[in-house]
């Protein structure tokens, strides 16, 4: 990155027609450096260190790990939660976009600040909560403490908010004049639906449902307290790492999270792909 | 026919109240119920809060989180506002790639950032091991281990705050004051801080409500050493397992109080935004 480079005009090389030259002026260049120095201490050098620590290990720990029965139980557990929290997720979220949108009623204001409480309040703390409802002492006497359940539930709490706020917007912008037209050329509610709404929801539901997936996969803070933690019924890949790294295994906990950040990362790239599908037909 | 009966005033229909029963009734359920809980299980049978606070653990740990929030929230919003003005305003080599990267943190689990950190800088056999003792600076089981921990999950709130105010407000003014002969600095302050203080006053909340909230990274590279490196997510954990349930509720309120009030801090001003 050279921060005088302006046009390299002259020069034998041949840039691609569609890479911007670089229109960094001396003090941005130097800005630069600094973010990215920090960002690479902070972020980029840690993570590239567990897959370092992971590969150092050779296959051989990584099969080892992944082939240990309560490892390859705690992950199989996690992505079939998410998935399934994702998918109650995408019919509730969706639902729950269209009433704070269309409808109107007393209080909605406060529902806006409810459905962002799970983004805010600790994670420890929705635990708590959640077991305080959901636990042995449960005023319902709904008692799903130490259960895969518990899994589910607090996957739901953490990510309820992801599919909502990415529908909610593109709901807005949605006429409802379209809708009307099409009702009134004879459209059925479920045509109208199926043709005119949820092609246009589409992909935020999409991208909601990544992020919510994504969040579903990596969660920990919730579960310590409400899931109990236990081999091949409530475990999840989280608290396996936290377990290797307990027991000073640093190779297999990096195994383990070498999985989820290679699942995060396809989950940001999906999504990435399809905002960029979205901007080119917007 | 009636896929929208409010919108225009027209009358609601029944599919409409069962949407909304269904909604509300979902939401309570999920969050409304649970949350208000922990008032309850605080202030039910005598006052936790009161007790809690005379806790020196509890006190400690509070005051630790105040501590490493507001290192964590400051050192984020200055990254996130000069990164975002770099990507905004400036095009270079890498440009989509340290984008797309910068929102990494978000789908990072907790557990694998404590366990990066630990890698890097821990102790015995941290990468930077060497760097550190040389230097005498001690990371992990300690302070500056657990700002890093909380500046690395909150990261990127900031910047995708500010990044599409920047991008809404375009270069004219700032190109005019450059124009009628201020500084960059000057241009700043005056041009560019403004438009987007909203922005920036509700990236840096939603950084200061995850920070006061993490658990799981600073779990791992603190140690979690009572009135030493312990913060008050770690001591909610603490309490409870040791059957002190009251002082456990009684730190989820503080933090739940902060959470909510935060959120309602943000809900007030982006209307204000958007009039503007």
């Amino acid at each position: 990155m050279n921060p005088v480079l302006t046009e390299p005009t002259g020069t034998t090389r041949r840039r691609r027609p569609r890479q911007k030259a670089s229109t960094l002026s001396r003090p941005a260049a130097i800005g630069l450096g600094v973010g990215v120095t920090w960002f690479s201490i902070l972020v980029l050098i840690p993570l590239a260190l567990i897959s370092f620590q992971a590969a150092g290990g050779g296959w051989g720990v990584f099969l080892e790990t992944l082939g240990n029965a309560q490892t390859a139980s705690a992950i199989g557990l996690t992505v079939r939660q998410a998935l399934l929290v994702t998918l109650v997720n995408v019919v509730m979220g969706t639902l729950i976009a269209w009433v704070l949108v269309r409808d109107r009623f007393w209080g909605k204001r406060a529902l806006e600040i409810i459905i962002d409480i799970p983004f805010a309040l600790p994670t420890i703390v929705a635990g708590l909560v959640l077991l305080s409802l959901y636990g042995p002492e449960s005023p319902l006497g709904v008692n799903v403490a130490n259960t895969s359940h518990s899994v589910f539930l607090a996957l739901l709490f953490v990510t309820l908010p992801f599919v909502v706020r990415a529908v909610e917007p593109v709901l807005m912008e949605l006429e409802p004049e379209v809708e009307e037209a099409a009702a009134s050329l004879g459209a059925s509610t479920f045509t109208t639906w199926r043709r005119i709404i949820l092609p246009s929801l589409a992909p935020s539901i999409a991208s909601g449902a990544t992020l919510s997936f994504a969040r579903g996969i990596s969660e920990y803070g919730s579960l310590v307290l409400l899931s109990g933690n236990l081999p091949f019924e409530s475990e999840v890949a989280s608290v396996r790492i936290f377990s290797y790294i307990e027991n000073d295994n640093p190779a297999a906990a990096s195994a383990v999270a070498v999985i989820l950040l290679t699942v995060a990362l396809a989950a940001i790239v999906t999504l990435n792909l399809i905002s960029q599908r979205v901007t080119r037909h917007g | 026919m009636a896929s929208h009966p409010t919108a225009r005033g027209q009358r609601p229909t029944p599919a409409t109240h069962a949407r909304r029963a269904l909604v509300l009734g979902y939401l309570f359920f999920l969050v409304v119920w649970p949350v208000s809980l922990v008032v309850t299980r605080t202030f039910g049978d005598g006052n936790h809060l009161a007790a809690a606070l005379q806790d020196p653990a509890v006190v400690f740990a509070v005051q630790m989180t105040v501590v490493v929030a507001f290192w964590a929230v400051v050192i984020n919003t200055v990254f996130g506002v000069g990164m975002s003005l770099l990507i905004v305003r400036y095009d270079f080599w890498g440009k989509s790639v340290l984008n797309t990267l910068l929102d990494l943190p978000l789908s990072v689990s907790p557990v694998v950032i404590g366990l990066a950190l630990l890698l890097a800088y821990g102790p015995r056999d941290g990468y930077f091991a060497p760097v550190l003792d040389a230097i005498d600076l001690q990371v992990i089981f300690s302070v500056p281990g657990i700002i890093m921990a909380t500046a690395f999950v909150s990261l990127p709130l900031v910047i995708r705050e500010v990044v599409p105010v920047l991008q809404e407000i375009g270069t004219e003014q700032e190109q005019a004051a450059r124009s009628l002969g201020a500084g960059g600095w000057q241009t700043f302050r005056r041009i560019t801080l403004p438009s987007i203080r909203w922005a920036l006053v509700y990236g840096v909340v939603l950084s200061l409500a995850r920070s006061l909230g993490e658990f799981g990274a600073v779990k791992i590279v603190s140690g979690n050493i009572s009135q030493q490196t312990q913060t008050a997510t770690l001591v909610v954990e603490e309490k409870y397992l040791e059957f002190e349930r009251g002082a456990a509720y009684a730190t989820s309120f503080l933090l739940t109080l902060i959470a909510v009030a935060a959120l309602v801090i943000v809900t007030v001003l982006r209307p204000k935004e958007e009039r503007v």
